[in-house]
């Protein structure tokens, strides 16, 4: 979306992203999602009387991993207590980390070429959670509020953009590319719906060159989806406001995805005085060389590389072919398409098929081999099932499992085995001995009625290529 | 002896940390938190240019625990605790605004 | 009454039992808690149970620890499982923790029978015992004056032959204050030394537990129990209990000795010459005793008074009504933590949490609390400077003796001068003792303060049981 009258939008996001460690950020409690409310919780991650807290080594590695991969610096940190009172935050603090935070600057450049700056990586521990009783469930109007701490105390990575980015589609590219990020570190699964991963937009906009407008910041988007949508909303109700004559106040914005629009959620107050000082409970955090040398040994490679990578495979690959590379590297598929690429299957179908059929059924992937995947195509590869049929069984694996030979088989695509076309080319032959000499005189077009042929014997279920390669044999 | 400290930023510090205070509270808090500050000043007979903060005695760094799964606490035994619970929840009335 | 130590000796070999030694104790609770009000409550049953279990062991032949069936005392601001605990306040009144301290987890495996819990100054904020939301303690030695304070319960419960042994701690001089007015040996340690968690925060970078007891033997060997290392405290020293009893006879011949003109300053004349008496007991004992200024002193009260309110500001934030402890129902969230806070904290802890608030507001930070860790640091240097030409510091511990009841409880800062001599060593992180020696006005004790760098624990115990042989103590 483009603004009228020469207004550019300009965003800066940031983005929370709960760290998938085994146990919270401080103590020793579960950290996992979905569990019974108030089960994951401990004297130190219920803020009891006495308690204090320890520092999970497993949350430093991926918060350093996550810097690295934004080719930020690591450096000398310190948490600090941010002081406010809320019933979901059991110290009436959150510890987090303040001036010096452990990733500091760095950059994330985007498919398009495009780079966005980034200010830091910081460390923070998660609140809990409450559910609100009376009115619509939601916060205002609610009579009372029910609070589960299984939430508080789980690591976070707060991820702060500089106010680079200047399109919705480019904040969505960022976030689509930091999430691929934050899965290929170890991270985070990069679950949005869970709320594994949040992000806030603070947006603005202004005449080009011109300063900085004043922002608003968004919260509550839940997917790409509503970032973008968001994004533009808020730059046209900012355009309107100016354009009206009117001025932008400094707020917190809540997206409502029904609605399809912001609204007031928090006006910024003289009042908010967070007295932020130095976490007297923990020390100084200083990883030296050794350690993030083990970290950054770990690592494995990270989009943009394995996007190369995958491409390389490609031969003058189109712009729909990168597009389905993309696809096929945001989803992590690209290790199934490797395999079967070194495998002997032809890269443009194993990316095609990957970027579609296996990309539609996403959330079955995880329980589908490799093997399954690389048999499947090879068949289709040989001729022995036809594109369609190759779906069909793709999609059965997918959804049933077993194996590709006897899948196939069992949904009655054997006839299609090279030795049974060649008896139905053999007998259309013999059926239609004027147009095979036609043919065999060099009258390709020819071609066309055998596998027309073939396919109303078939219903529809072989292979052209393979039809060809019968008719060549007996030319 | 005029206090460093006025009347409505005592009330303010109060609101801060969720305290509210009766008129007479408040001047008697205004005069004797003044004291203290008052008596805070002589730091200033120390020249502090350049002089770095100490926030802990001793400077020990990186103390961390392994990344491993330990007990939790039992749910009734803490919810017996709480001054209000509903299933499995901590209640509390009215929550007035989002957090921060 | 016997000491810790010949307590843990008879009842291992079967001289006395931890049950017989856990009654002498509650008879001795029972005779002056109503008149004393030492203990906030005292916890029979767990104490039994404790005591039975110290003698299967025995009765199996095994070792039960170096503190086998001594009786201690707890300040009511460590956290012990299942046992009231309220740091004095109506904001806890009610609420048993789920966890233990690693204090009482340590002190269980060395034998010990935790009795109950102690009196303090609400959050252990004040000088008198006079601060706890259910009541002054009263001195043992003289009822109508003050124990002393914050741990003035424990104190009390040691002057009063009730427990051999107590624990409690010390931010600012809650252990030493309340020691030296009560008679006792009381030491703040190291800070990291000895674990804090389980231990409720006033201020998390000051706070340290510690021992009481009668004797400087028994001090030690209760403080090689409590010191080491807790992975639970990321501010616990990484190494294990320091040796403490075998060094007790070390004696101080040979060395350097200050005695800090800061540290006696203002103190009464009675007090300056106890300390005098010290310094020549030192000299008869071969060691060389200097005078020294250390300047930066003076503004350690200063520093203190808003270092210590700013952390326990941000502490005592968690008392809201929400989770624990007092709830006082209204229509809203916030205002529920208002009227919470409002009638669950006393006068002192609102005067802290007001003060905190402020020195670390916006606007203000730099001008207060950013001072106050710049003094810290002058502090710490000072002391350096000082232990690079001696090996321990002497001062008195307090500047009089034993206050009535009543006497400063209207003006703070006159309680907190009270606390003058002690804070320097909370702000450094070091160790400090206090040990009885002579005694002012009306037969009152007094004690002496030695100081000395961090870990030095040995040297500082070994000094003051130097004093102790000096004032006729065996």
């Amino acid at each position: 979306m483009t603004l009228a009258n020469g207004w550019e939008i300009v965003v800066g996001l940031e983005v929370h992203t709960e760290l998938k460690t085994a146990s919270k950020m401080f103590c020793g409690c579960a950290n996992s999602f979905g569990a019974e409310p108030n089960t994951n919780i401990c004297p130190v991650c219920l803020g009891l009387p006495g308690s204090l807290p320890v520092l999970n080594e497993r949350a430093v590695e991926l918060a350093m991993a996550i810097g690295m991969a934004l080719h930020s610096t690591i450096a000398p940190s310190t948490f600090h207590r941010k002081n406010y009172f809320y019933p979901d935050m059991p110290k009436d603090f959150q510890i987090s980390q303040y001036d010096l935070p452990i990733n500091v600057g760095g950059y994330l450049d985007l498919p398009d070429a495009s780079r966005v700056s980034i200010e830091r990586a910081h460390l923070e521990e998660d609140t809990g959670k409450s559910t609100h009783l009376g009115g619509t469930g939601r916060l205002q109007g609610a009579e009372r509020s029910l609070v589960d701490y299984n939430r508080s105390g789980v690591p976070l990575v707060e991820i702060v953009s500089g106010p680079d980015i200047r399109s919705s589609a480019q904040a969505r590219a960022y976030a689509q590319e930091l999430r691929g990020i934050l899965i290929a570190t170890g991270a985070s699964d990069g679950r949005m719906e869970e709320g594994s991963m949040r992000i806030d937009a603070n947006v603005s906009i202004r005449k080009a060159n011109a300063p900085f407008g004043t922002r608003c910041e968004i919260k509550n988007l839940n997917s790409l989806r509503s970032l973008q949508r968001a994004i533009d909303y808020e730059a046209l109700r900012q355009v309107e406001l100016l354009e009206g004559g009117g001025t932008v106040r400094q707020e917190t914005r809540h997206w409502d995805e029904l609605l399809g629009e912001t609204s007031t959620m928090r006006v910024k107050e003289d009042a908010d005085d967070y007295r932020y000082f130095r976490e007297p409970d923990l020390v100084d955090l200083a990883p030296d060389q050794s350690w993030q040398d083990r970290v950054r040994a770990g690592l494995s490679p990270m989009p943009a590389e394995r996007r190369q990578k995958l491409a390389a495979r490609l031969i003058d690959p189109t712009s729909a072919q990168l597009d389905a590379v993309e696809v096929v590297i945001d989803l992590g598929l690209d290790d199934l398409v490797e395999r079967a690429v070194d495998e002997g299957v032809s890269a443009t179908l194993a990316i095609s098929r990957a970027a579609n059929e296996l990309a539609a059924s996403i959330d079955e992937v995880k329980n589908f081999s490799s093997e399954s995947f690389t048999a499947t195509l090879l068949m289709e590869q040989r001729g022995e099932l036809s594109a369609t049929q190759a779906k069909t069984v793709l999609a059965e694996l997918l959804t049933h499992g077993g194996d590709p030979h006897e899948v196939a088989r069992e949904m009655g695509f054997e006839q299609l085995s090279s030795s049974s076309l060649g008896a139905t080319v053999a007998a259309l032959i013999e059926e239609h001995p004027d147009e095979w000499t036609r043919y065999r005189e060099g009258d390709e077009k020819l071609a066309q009625f055998f596998i027309g042929q073939v396919m109303k014997l078939t219903k529809g279920q072989a292979n052209g290529k393979s039809v060809v390669a019968e008719l060549q044999a007996r030319r | 002896m005029s206090s460093p400290l006025r009347r409505e930023e005592v009330a303010h510090v109060a609101k801060l940390a969720r305290l509210s205070l009766t008129d007479a509270e408040l001047d008697l808090f205004t005069e004797q938190l003044g004291q203290v500050l008052e008596h805070a000043n002589d730091m200033n007979s120390l020249n502090l240019e350049g002089v770095v903060a100490t926030a802990h005695p001793f400077g020990l760094t990186n103390v961390v625990r392994s990344d491993e799964v330990r007990a939790s606490l039992d749910r009734d035994e803490v919810l017996a605790m709480a001054p209000d619970a509903q299933d499995g929840r901590f209640a509390v009335p009215r929550i007035m605004g989002e957090a921060p | 009454m016997k000491t810790a130590v010949q307590i843990a000796s008879d009842v291992q070999r079967g001289a006395s039992s931890a049950d017989e030694q856990l009654s002498l104790s509650l008879e001795a609770v029972r005779a002056r808690n109503e008149e004393l009000h030492v203990f906030l409550y005292v916890d029979e049953d767990g104490a039994r149970e404790a005591a039975a279990r110290v003698d299967d062991v025995i009765a199996k032949g095994d070792n039960a620890g170096p503190l086998a069936g001594v009786p201690i005392a707890i300040k009511d601001n460590v956290c012990q499982r299942g046992v009231p605990t309220t740091c004095g306040s109506k904001i806890l009144q009610g609420w048993r923790p789920p966890y233990s301290a690693t204090v009482i987890d340590r002190l269980l495996a060395a034998g010990a029978v935790p009795v109950g819990k102690t009196n303090l100054d609400e959050f252990a904020m004040g000088s008198s015992t006079e601060n706890s939301a259910f009541g002054p303690t009263r001195n043992p030695l003289c009822p109508s004056r003050v124990p002393g304070g914050s741990s003035g319960g424990s104190a009390a419960a040691v002057a009063a032959d009730m427990t051999p042994l107590a624990i409690g701690s010390d931010t600012g001089g809650s252990i030493r204050q309340p020691a030296a007015l009560c008679g006792i040996v009381g030491m703040k340690p190291t800070y990291g030394l000895v674990s804090r968690y389980g231990l409720i925060a006033f201020s998390s970078s000051l706070d340290q537990i510690g021992p009481f007891a009668k004797t400087v033997t028994d001090a030690a060997t209760l403080l090689e129990v409590l010191a080491g290392h807790d992975p639970m405290d990321s501010t616990s020293l990484p190494e294990p209990s320091p040796s403490l009893v075998a060094h007790l006879n070390d004696g101080v011949a040979g060395k350097r000795i200050g005695v800090v003109t800061e540290l006696i300053e203002g103190a009464d004349d009675e007090i300056v010459n106890e300390v005098r008496r010290a310094l020549q007991a030192f000299r008869d004992a071969g060691a060389t005793v200097v005078e020294l200024s250390i300047p930066e002193l003076r503004l350690g009260l200063s520093a203190y008074y808003l270092i210590a309110p700013a952390e326990a500001s941000s502490n005592l934030a968690r008392y809201d009504g929400v989770r624990y402890g007092l709830r006082v129902d209204a229509a809203d969230v916030t205002a529920m933590n208002e009227a919470t806070r409002t009638a669950g904290f006393g006068d002192e802890v609102k005067r802290r949490i007001m003060l905190g608030t402020y020195a670390l507001s916006a606007g203000y930070y730099d001008a207060y609390y950013g001072q106050a860790l710049k003094v810290r640091t002058q502090m710490i240097d000072a002391f350096a400077r000082a232990y690079r030409e001696v090996d321990f510091l002497v001062g008195a511990t307090t500047p009089t003796v034993a206050f009535a009841i009543g006497e400063k409880a209207s003006n703070p800062m006159a309680m907190y001068l009270s606390d003058v001599f002690t804070i320097p060593t909370n702000l450094a992180g070091e160790a400090a003792i206090t040990v009885p020696f002579g005694t002012g006005e009306a037969d009152l004790p007094i004690g002496v303060q030695l100081l000395g760098p961090g870990r030095s624990e040995a040297q500082l115990l070994s000094a003051a049981r130097v004093l102790e042989l000096a004032d006729g103590r065996p």
